[in-house]
């Protein structure tokens, strides 16, 4: 099997997403970082992530950056989600599973509004 | 955790934690030999034989955050319930492979599970890696299928553009499940 199934097929997404990438103003930059040490995957994290990932592809939610933090020493709140927008201070949240973190990504991400119950007092 | 694929996700941080800059995982499904292998490959900075021999230790960590690191120890303890084993080859300095086998038939072992999102969080969430992902299958006549993804080329083609713009990520997601999927099919049997 290829390594890439067509790279015309790339190049064509790729243009693709830079001309709406384009047309879209992001709001300053967005960070989502999904915390993946051992407690967080095994608490679900990579359904958090995934879940994080098919927002961005549904909603075409253009310019958020997703990354990975290790063990932040709060297991028993895991899986942890934290948001950065532009030059806000972080907001870290505990608990999120793939429903909570859809409703992070559709509040805060697209709307720039935390969701409250699950901002964790860091 | 309940699938290996979360396993590999877990120890596949070790090596980036490592600062690995070239990271391989290798999954086979071996009927043939009723074997089921997983390996991580990283060339980061490695461990002395000292070191290597108390990751193996849940009560040894590194981390300043806990005082358990449970990773390493889970998966060869998982491992060794199902016949198999985990061995860690690694020199300071040199990088580092660990290889976890199981006896694919038995009772004990944990499903593969969602190797594909496995895959595609790891690519993800960090860019600067070079990812090289294998899956193989064997059957139980011997015929293998091959499913690799070296991310060389994808990120050749997209220079600055992020991988999570959604175009791309549909495009790259589609890739990798399709292409596990595929190779998966003749172990799964269907």
């Amino acid at each position: 099997m290829p390594a890439i199934k067509s790279l015309e097929e790339l190049k064509r997404v790729r243009e693709e997403a830079l001309q709406k990438k384009k047309m879209k103003a992001t709001p300053g930059n967005i960070q989502v970082i999904v915390a993946m040490g051992t407690c967080g995957i095994a608490a679900g994290a990579r359904d958090t992530m995934k879940s994080v990932l098919n927002f961005i592809e549904t909603n075409a939610v253009s310019g958020v950056t997703v990354t990975q933090t290790g063990c932040i020493g709060k297991c028993e709140q895991e899986p942890i989600v934290q948001v950065v927008i532009g030059d806000q201070p972080k907001v870290t949240y505990g608990k999120v599973n793939a429903e909570v973190a859809g409703q992070i990504m559709k509040q805060h991400v697209q709307n720039g509004m935390p969701v409250k119950d699950y901002v964790l007092p860091i | 955790m309940r699938e290996i694929a979360l396993h590999l996700m877990d120890i596949a941080e070790n090596s980036v934690a490592a600062e690995a800059q070239n990271i391989c995982i290798e999954v086979h499904e071996d009927l043939q030999s009723d074997l089921l292998t997983a390996s991580i490959t990283d060339d980061g900075h490695g461990m002395d034989a000292e070191t290597a021999k108390r990751v193996l230790d849940p009560f040894y960590t590194t981390r300043t955050t806990r005082k358990v690191g449970l990773g390493i120890p889970l998966l060869k303890l998982a491992a060794e319930m199902c016949e198999g084993g985990l061995s860690l080859i690694t020199e300071s300095g040199k990088g580092a492979k660990i290889e976890a086998r199981f006896r694919h038939s038995h009772i004990d072992r944990m499903p593969l599970g969602d190797i594909a999102s496995t895959y595609l969080a790891l690519l993800v969430s960090h860019p600067q890696i070079h990812w090289v992902f294998i899956y193989q299958t064997t059957d139980k006549y011997g015929n293998v299928d091959n499913f690799e993804f070296d991310d060389t080329e994808l990120k050749n083609e997209l220079g600055d553009m992020p991988i999570t713009e959604p175009e791309i990520l549909k495009f790259v997601r589609g890739l990798i499940e399709e292409g596990i999927q595929a190779t998966a099919m003749q172990t799964t049997g269907y």
